[in-house]
C-alpha cells in the first residue's frame, strides 16, 4: 500500500526512501530493546536477523515497497499472540516509531501517515 | 517425498529432513560438524536438481555456480543428485609447529600446498584424513606465510584430542574456507576500535588488531581479553610489547577469578568494557568467544551506541554438553536490571550442572540459543 501525498511524491520518497529506513532502524531497534513494555518480544538471540525484520517493518510503515501480506503478518505474530501480545504492545510500537521519526527531524504530518500505515496492520498482527 | 541420490544410491528425505540428516540416518559417511550452515564441513555438489537458496547462503559465487551446497541446510523440494566436492574446494596443508601457549591452548601452524587467500579473523575448517572437521579462526597475517590457529583443549574433543595427543609436525590435513565476515576493512582510519574476546576468541582478534595496525589505522584500538584465571591470558607478553610499540593500541587483560589488582582487571568482560566505555557511538567493534558472552556484548555495545553494521562477531562453537565457562555471569537480557537473568554456568568439562542450578526459563533460553543457527561458529574443540 502506498499512501500518496497531495503531490505525486510518495510518502516513502518524502521520508527519504531506503536511506531513511537504514538511518532509522538502529534508532528504532534500540528503543524496542530498552522499552519494558515490549522488549521481551524483541529479545531474539540473533540480533542481525532481528534487525532485518525491523527493517522490513519500517520499509512497510514508511510506505515503501514490501512483500508483506496480511497473511504473513498473521503467521509472523501468531506465536507472540499466544505469549500475550495485545493492543497495548501495538500502541507502544507505534509510539516508539513516532519517537524515532521525531528524533530524525521528520515532520509531524508525515509521522501521522506512518502511524496510520502501522495502525492498518493492527488486526493482522493481533490475529483478529 | 524428494529423494537424494548420492554415490549411486538413493535415499528418501523424511519430513523437513536435511540432505545431511538423511545421509547420516542411512549411515552414509559425510563430513559434518556444526549442522547449522556455518562451518562448511558438509559441502557437497549438486549435479542434478534444484538446490534451495538457503543451502548456498554465504558460499562463494564461483562455488554456487558449480552447484556447491551445504548438506545440513539443504531441504530440497524435488529430487537431487549430489556428489562429493572436487578437490579444489579443499587444499592440502602440513602442520609445521605445535606450541603450547597455556595448559589448554595449543598454537597450530600450517603451511598450505597452494596459495590460500584469507583475511585475518576469518575462519577455516580443518579436516583430518578420517573426515573429522572442525572450524578455527585465523590469527596470522597473510604475509606470514603460515596459517596460525589457536586450539582449546576440550575434554573428549576428537579434533583437539588428536592435535594434543597424536599430531606431530609434518602431519597432513586439509583446509576449506575461509569463511566469516569478522575482519578489518581498511578505511575510516581514525575510527576508534574495540576488540573483545574470551578464551581462544583472542585468535581472530590477534589477527585483526595486527591487520589494522599494519594497514595504518590511526584511531585508538582497545583490545580486551578475558580468561577464567590468569593462566588463561595467553600471548600476554606479545600483546604488552605491541601496546608498548604502538601509541594507539591498548591491551587490557581480565580474569573472572584472581586477586592481583593492577596486572589485570577482575570481573565479567562485558561489564569491564561498558564501565570503561559507556558511550560508544561511532566506534567499530569485534567480539569473539563464548557464545553467551558474544550475545550479551553485542546487545550492550549496540545499546551503547555502536551501529549494528559496525559490530562484527564470531561465536565459539560449542556442543551443549561442553557449553560455557565456569562461573560466567550470564545476563541474557542486557536491557533492564529488572529483566536481567543471571546464573552461573557450570564448567561441564569438570562437572555436570545440577538441573536446579538453572531457572527453568533460563534453561529454555539457553536451549533456544544453542539450537539457533548462529550459535555455532568457529573455534570448535
Amino acid at each position: 500500500m502506498h499512501i500518496m501525498s497531495a503531490t505525486t511524491v510518495t510518502l516513502f520518497e518524502q521520508l527519504g526512501g531506503k536511506d531513511a529506513v537504514e538511518a532509522a532502524v538502529d534508532n528504532f531497534y534500540r528503543r524496542v530493546l530498552t522499552d519494558d513494555r515490549v522488549s521481551s518480544f524483541f529479545d531474539d538471540v540473533d540480533m542481525d536477523r532481528q534487525r532485518a525484520k525491523q527493517k522490513a517493518f519500517l520499509a512497510m510503515a514508511f510506505g515503501g515497497p514490501n512483500n508483506y501480506s496480511g497473511k504473513d503478518m498473521r503467521t509472523a505474530h501468531a506465536r507472540l499472540v499466544t505469549k500475550g501480545l495485545n493492543d497495548s504492545h501495538v500502541d507502544a510500537i507505534i509510539e516508539l516509531l513516532g519517537a524515532t521519526l521525531r528524533d530524525m527531524g521528520v515532520a509531524e504530518g508525515l509521522i501521522q501517515q506512518v502511524a496510520a500505515i502501522a495502525e492498518s496492520t493492527r488486526n493482522d498482527v493481533l490475529n483478529r | 517425498m524428494p529423494t537424494v541420490r548420492y554415490e549411486s544410491n538413493s535415499y528418501e528425505l523424511k519430513d523437513s529432513e536435511s540432505v545431511l540428516d538423511a545421509l547420516l540416518r542411512n549411515e552414509v559417511q559425510v563430513a559434518h560438524a556444526c549442522k547449522a550452515g556455518s562451518c562448511g564441513s558438509c559441502l557437497l555438489r549438486a549435479v542434478q536438481g534444484e538446490v534451495p537458496t538457503q543451502a548456498q547462503a554465504g558460499l562463494k559465487d564461483s562455488w554456487k555456480a558449480r552447484g556447491y551446497f551445504l548438506a545440513c541446510m539443504c531441504r530440497p523440494e524435488g529430487n537431487l543428485t549430489a556428489t562429493v566436492v572436487e578437490s579444489d574446494a579443499r587444499i592440502k596443508a602440513t602442520i609445521t609447529a605445535l606450541d603450547h601457549l597455556t595448559h589448554d591452548v595449543l598454537r597450530v601452524r600450517l603451511a598450505c600446498d597452494a596459495p590460500f587467500e584469507f583475511r585475518p579473523g576469518q575462519y577455516v575448517t580443518l579436516f583430518r584424513d578420517n573426515g573429522l572437521a572442525r572450524s578455527y579462526s585465523i590469527a596470522s597475517l597473510p604475509e606470514e606465510g603460515e596459517i596460525e590457529l589457536h586450539v582449546r583443549r576440550i575434554s573428549s574433543g576428537r579434533m583437539s584430542g588428536w592435535l594434543y595427543e597424536e599430531a606431530r609436525a609434518g602431519a597432513h590435513v586439509h583446509l576449506q574456507g575461509p569463511s566469516g565476515e569478522c575482519f578489518y576493512v581498511p578505511g575510516r582510519e581514525d575510527q576508534p576500535m574495540l576488540l573483545i574476546g574470551t578464551g581462544t576468541g583472542l585468535a581472530p582478534l590477534y589477527g585483526i588488531v595486527r591487520d589494522a595496525l599494519r594497514s595504518g589505522h590511526r584511531g585508538p584500538i582497545y583490545l580486551f581479553h578475558g580468561a577464567v584465571r590468569p593462566a588463561g591470558l595467553y600471548l600476554n607478553n606479545e600483546l604488552k610489547a605491541m601496546a608498548a610499540a604502538h601509541a594507539n593500541f591498548t591491551y587490557t587483560p581480565s580474569v573472572l577469578e584472581g586477586d592481583k589488582p593492577g596486572t589485570f582487571e577482575i570481573g565479567p568482560i562485558d561489564r569491564i568494557v561498558t564501565d570503561r566505555f559507556p558511550k560508544l557511538g561511532g566506534w567499530r567493534c569485534f567480539v569473539c568467544g563464548d557464545p553467551a558472552m558474544v550475545l550479551l556484548s553485542k546487545k550492550k555495545l549496540f545499546l551503547a551506541g555502536i551501529a549494528m553494521r559496525d559490530i562484527h562477531a564470531t561465536r565459539s562453537c560449542r556442543r551443549p554438553r561442553e557449553a560455557a565457562a565456569r562461573h560466567v555471569l550470564i545476563e541474557l537480557s542486557a536491557t533492564k536490571l529488572t529483566r536481567r537473568l543471571r546464573f552461573a554456568c557450570a564448567d561441564l568439562s569438570r562437572r555436570t550442572p545440577r538441573r536446579d542450578d538453572l531457572h527453568a526459563a533460563d534453561e529454555q533460553r539457553v536451549r533456544n540459543f544453542q539450537a539457533s543457527p548462529g550459535a555455532r561458529g568457529a573455534d570448535a574443540e
